[in-house]
C-alpha cells in the first residue's frame, strides 16, 4: 500500500510518502495508526493523539474503524485548512 | 454544466475568468478570499493533497448542482507561499438567478473550508505555526445539512 503524510504529520515522521507491506493484523485506518506510532519517535509523536488526526482512504476521507486493504492509499494529516 | 477546477501556485486574474463563467447567465455570484496581514502574518504557506483535494471540491460542485440549478462554477485554489493582499481562493458560481448563485457560492465556500485537503502554515516574524482549525467553519458547513 502507499502511504501519505501532509503538513505537521509529514513534518513530524520525516516523510510525506512511503510504499508500506499491509502486516496481517492491521484490519482498519485506526490499527494501522496503531502500528505506526511504535515505528520510532518521529511516527509516536505524529500518531500520540489520534483526535487530532484524520485519514482519508483511496483519496476519501475516512474514520478510524474504516477497513484498509493492500493496495489502497491511506493518508494521515490534520484537519483541513484551505480556503 | 461548465466546471473549472484548478488548483496552482501562479496568481490569477479574475476578469477572464468570470468573462467566460457568466456567457449567457442571468446572476454571477463569487467569493474571493486574500491573505490578510491585519495579524502580523507575512507570509502564507499552503499545500494541498494532490488528487483527493480536486476530488473533494468536484463532489461538493456535484451536490450543488443536485442542490440548485447552476449554469457553471468556477473554483481556484492557490498553493504555495503568498503575501498579505494575495488572492488564495476564488468561488464563482454562475446560474440564471442570483439566489441559487449566493447560495451556492457559500455552499461550496463552507465545504471547500471544512473538507478539502489544503493546509496552511503562517509565517510571523521569522516564526512559523500551523494553522488550527476554527469551530466557526465547521458550524457554517453544518447549517447546509
Amino acid at each position: 500500500m502507499k502511504l501519505l503524510f501532509f503538513a505537521w504529520v509529514r513534518q513530524k515522521t520525516g516523510k510525506g510518502e512511503e510504499d508500506f507491506a499491509l502486516p496481517a493484523n492491521v484490519a482498519t485506518v485506526g490499527e494501522l495508526a496503531d502500528h505506526l506510532r511504535a515505528r520510532g519517535p518521529g511516527y509516536a509523536d505524529a500518531f500520540a493523539d489520534l483526535s487530532r488526526l484524520r485519514a482519508a482512504v483511496n483519496q476519501e476521507h475516512a474514520s478510524f474503524d474504516a477497513p484498509v486493504n493492500d493496495g489502497d492509499e491511506v493518508a494521515f494529516f490534520p484537519p483541513v485548512t484551505g480556503g | 454544466m461548465k466546471t473549472r477546477i484548478k488548483i496552482q501556485t501562479e496568481p490569477f486574474d479574475l476578469g477572464p475568468e468570470l468573462e467566460e463563467l457568466s456567457q449567457g447567465a442571468g446572476a454571477l455570484a463569487t467569493f474571493a478570499g486574500h491573505v490578510r496581514g491585519d495579524d502580523g502574518t507575512d507570509t502564507l504557506i499552503l499545500e494541498h493533497y494532490p488528487g483527493m483535494a480536486e476530488r473533494e471540491i468536484a463532489r461538493h460542485v456535484d451536490e450543488a448542482a443536485r442542490r440548485w440549478p447552476l449554469l457553471g462554477v468556477t473554483v481556484i485554489h492557490r498553493t504555495g507561499e503568498l503575501k498579505p493582499g494575495e488572492r488564495i481562493v476564488l468561488v464563482a458560481v454562475a446560474a440564471g438567478h442570483r439566489r441559487e448563485a449566493f447560495c451556492a457560492c457559500e455552499f461550496l465556500m463552507d465545504h471547500l473550508k471544512t473538507t478539502a485537503a489544503f493546509w496552511k502554515q503562517e509565517r510571523r516574524g521569522g516564526e512559523t505555526r500551523w494553522v488550527e482549525t476554527k469551530t466557526s467553519d465547521d458550524d457554517a458547513a453544518a447549517r447546509w445539512k
